[in-house]
């Protein structure tokens, strides 16, 4: 007998085993979620966004962005270098006079340029899934961490963001990360410190209606 | 991590005689509650949350084994390695294979207390293989060679004076008293660290059985490094921790994290599922589960199986009288609080942590802020029955209680003896009115006098109000 056999079986008498292991036909039921007063989708993510220390700009359209990030970059006193998703090679960026290369992050990467797949109203969180042209690591190691995402595609709760990932990926993807804001600890003192082992700045690109 | 949990009075009278905790305690600890106090005044549905919440984790273990095995199934389907662990030493077993197939020479590990109910760090030690926590509180504590002493804040206990003194000495580096720049310090230490190792060991806070996913919710981004970037990655976690679906974690992180640290989300809540793929640029190539009993499974379908519904938020510690001011390392071993003095006994055995379901004051306080429910006082209470029961309790507390019952199953007796006890009582406490000693029931008065009481019983005065 395995340790499984042994396990499952202790869990089968403590429950006095009805004799049918079979899953409870339960489907799919979302709970109930925190609520708020109508809002403008939009002002509602932007507001969560900045409590949790993000720092949000609007762009009319994916254009646009190339040439807005680099401002941010400029204004920051950031490089214009970094490291960005391969899914993201085909945009303007060497015109807008920013040095990428599309890939993993490595450990001298400044700055990390991602998307998100979408966004969530109710807490101000981003969601990054991963896959061959969406490497995990480019929202993790860079200090400086910056999303474009579709104003499109907003989402009130965690669950409907579970939802579209289900339409749109036929297998579940290895890494999902909701991000909400830059990384933090409180272990000391119980004050707060921005900027743990994660980026120290999220910025977010908003492009789109 | 040891078990001290048998020593706890002595514990106790130790740490209420440490000056320095004391004032730590008594500085940070109630922080937690302002939080989680502000942010559940946000949410105006905060009882059907509860509800629902409490719903999902009791539907779940009375399924375990059908969704531990759904779980199972979509992991394996994903080339994540499954395994069983009996106990602690299995869990150590298995790590310690794990590690000698994969050739592994140095671990990063994000905070899990299953691994700190096994002693994983040791027994990796003892094998040579250098292991770093790089959770900021754990690794302040492997510095300090300290066990944790709270589960989501594990050095809550030490001040910005002490973590100064101990990097500086420890790092070699000038002396920092700036909590930004330690911060600062503890990041640049563990980078290389996050960047070589083989091996990443985290915990798991919830099992995803739809999707085979282990769920991770971290601030400091240290969970996602030690199951981004090393080759392989294992994720240790009890039985109990399954949820059926996505919808189902959803619903309990809304509470988690509001309960725990009172933020509406963590920065980071990770879903990890199954390896890398062909075409991914990172991610682990080797994915590991370990699914621990290790005691709990001896809790379903008995009285305390409330306890498994656990999702370790902190909030009844937070609130606990007694926890505020003893701290967590009074109580010998990993889970300290009221949900630690149900637990503890559960898993180690009730004669080896007799005293912690004692350590209450059944004020309830744990059970108003737990997320899930938990009636913490009367499974504390459960656990003094069972200790009675079994005859653990000294002889002198024995026939205590067996005395008073006697009493006041009669009750024209009982109306005699407490009249007398109270007007010896009165006498005793004299002018000021306060009782100094009670011989042979010290503990009450060691710490405080003892309001004397008034030398009138309940029953003299209700019979002078009846008309």
């Amino acid at each position: 007998m395995s340790a499984r056999d042994r396990i499952l079986g202790r869990v089968r008498q403590g429950l006095s085993g009805s004799g049918t292991v079979s899953l409870p036909d339960r489907g799919r039921p979302r709970g109930p979620h925190v609520t708020w007063p109508s809002q403008d989708r939009v002002q509602r993510f932007m507001a969560c966004s900045l409590r949790m220390g993000t720092t949000l700009q609007r762009a009319g359209t994916l254009e646009e962005v190339p040439s807005l990030v680099a401002r941010y970059l400029g204004s920051h006193g950031l490089p214009l270098c970094g490291v960005a998703w391969p899914s993201l090679r085909n945009m303007e960026w060497v015109g807008a006079g920013l040095a990428l290369e599309y890939r993993e992050a490595h450990a001298g990467d400044a700055v990390g340029i991602t998307s998100a797949f979408c966004a969530l109203e109710e807490t101000g969180t981003l969601l990054l899934v991963s896959g061959p042209e969406t490497p995990a690591s480019v929202s993790l190691l860079p200090e400086t961490h910056i999303a474009l995402l579709d104003a499109g595609r907003l989402r009130p709760h965690m669950e409907d963001a579970f939802d579209q990932v289900m339409e749109s990926f036929s297998t579940w993807p290895r890494a999902l990360n909701f991000i909400s804001g830059p990384s933090r600890t409180a272990d000391i003192e119980q004050t707060i410190v921005i900027g743990a082992h994660g980026p120290a700045r999220v910025h977010v690109v908003l492009y789109g209606q | 991590m040891k078990l001290t949990s048998f020593a706890f009075k002595g514990n106790v009278r130790r740490q209420l005689g440490n000056a320095v905790l004391q004032d730590n305690m008594k500085r940070f600890g109630g922080r937690f509650v302002k939080a989680r106090a502000e942010a559940m005044q946000q949410v105006d549905n905060l009882e059907a949350l509860r509800l629902a919440a409490t719903q999902v984790r009791d539907h779940t273990l009375a399924h375990l084994e059908e969704y531990l095995t759904a779980f199972e199934d979509c992991a394996r389907k994903r080339g994540t390695v499954v395994h069983w662990a009996e106990t602690s030493e299995d869990v150590n077993r298995i790590v310690l294979n794990i590690a000698a197939a994969g050739g592994v020479s140095r671990v990063v590990k994000s905070k899990s207390m299953v691994s700190e109910e096994t002693g994983l760090n040791e027994a990796l030690a003892s094998a040579g293989i250098e292991t770093i926590e790089t959770d900021l509180g754990e690794y302040i504590l492997q510095l300090a060679d300290e066990p944790p002493s709270h589960i989501i804040a594990p050095a809550i206990h030490k001040n910005l004076d002490e973590v100064a003194d101990l990097f500086s000495s420890r790092h070699h580096t000038p002396r920092q008293t700036d909590i930004p720049a330690l911060c600062r310090e503890a990041r640049e230490q563990l980078r290389p660290h996050f960047l070589s190792a083989q091996m990443g060991i985290s915990g798991g806070n919830f099992l995803v059985a739809e999707t085979g996913s282990v769920a991770l919710v971290t601030n400091e981004g240290n969970g996602r490094m030690v199951t981004t970037l090393p080759r392989i990655h294992v994720a240790i976690t009890g039985i109990e921790k399954v949820l059926p679906t996505l919808n189902d974690l959803s619903l309990i992180l809304r509470l988690l994290t509001r309960s725990a640290t009172g933020q509406d989300i963590t920065n980071y809540v990770s879903l990890l599922t199954g390896v890398r793929g062909p075409d991914d640029l990172d991610g682990p190539v080797e994915s590991h589960v370990i699914l621990v009993d290790s005691g709990r499974s001896g809790l379903l379908g008995t009285d305390l199986q409330p306890a498994l519904r656990c999702i370790r938020c902190g909030a009844c510690m937070n609130h606990c009288p007694v926890y505020q001011v003893v701290g967590g390392h009074a109580y010998g071993w990993v889970y300290p609080g009221p949900i630690g003095a149900v637990l503890t006994p559960a898993y180690v055995g009730l004669e080896k942590a007799l005293d912690l379901p004692q350590a209450s004051t059944l004020c309830g306080a744990c059970q108003v802020v737990c997320p899930v429910r938990i009636p913490l006082p009367e499974l504390m209470r459960v656990l003094r029955e069972k200790s009675m029961e079994r005859r653990l309790r000294p002889w002198t507390e024995r026939w205590l209680v067996m005395l008073w019952r006697w009493v006041a199953a009669q009750p024209a007796l009982y109306a005699v003896v407490t009249r007398w006890a109270a007007r010896v009582l009165r006498w005793a406490g004299g002018r000021s009115g306060l009782l100094h000693h009670l011989p042979g029931l010290d503990g009450w008065t060691e710490g405080r006098d003892m309001p004397a009481p008034q030398g009138q019983t309940f029953r003299d005065l209700y019979r002078r109000k009846a008309p």
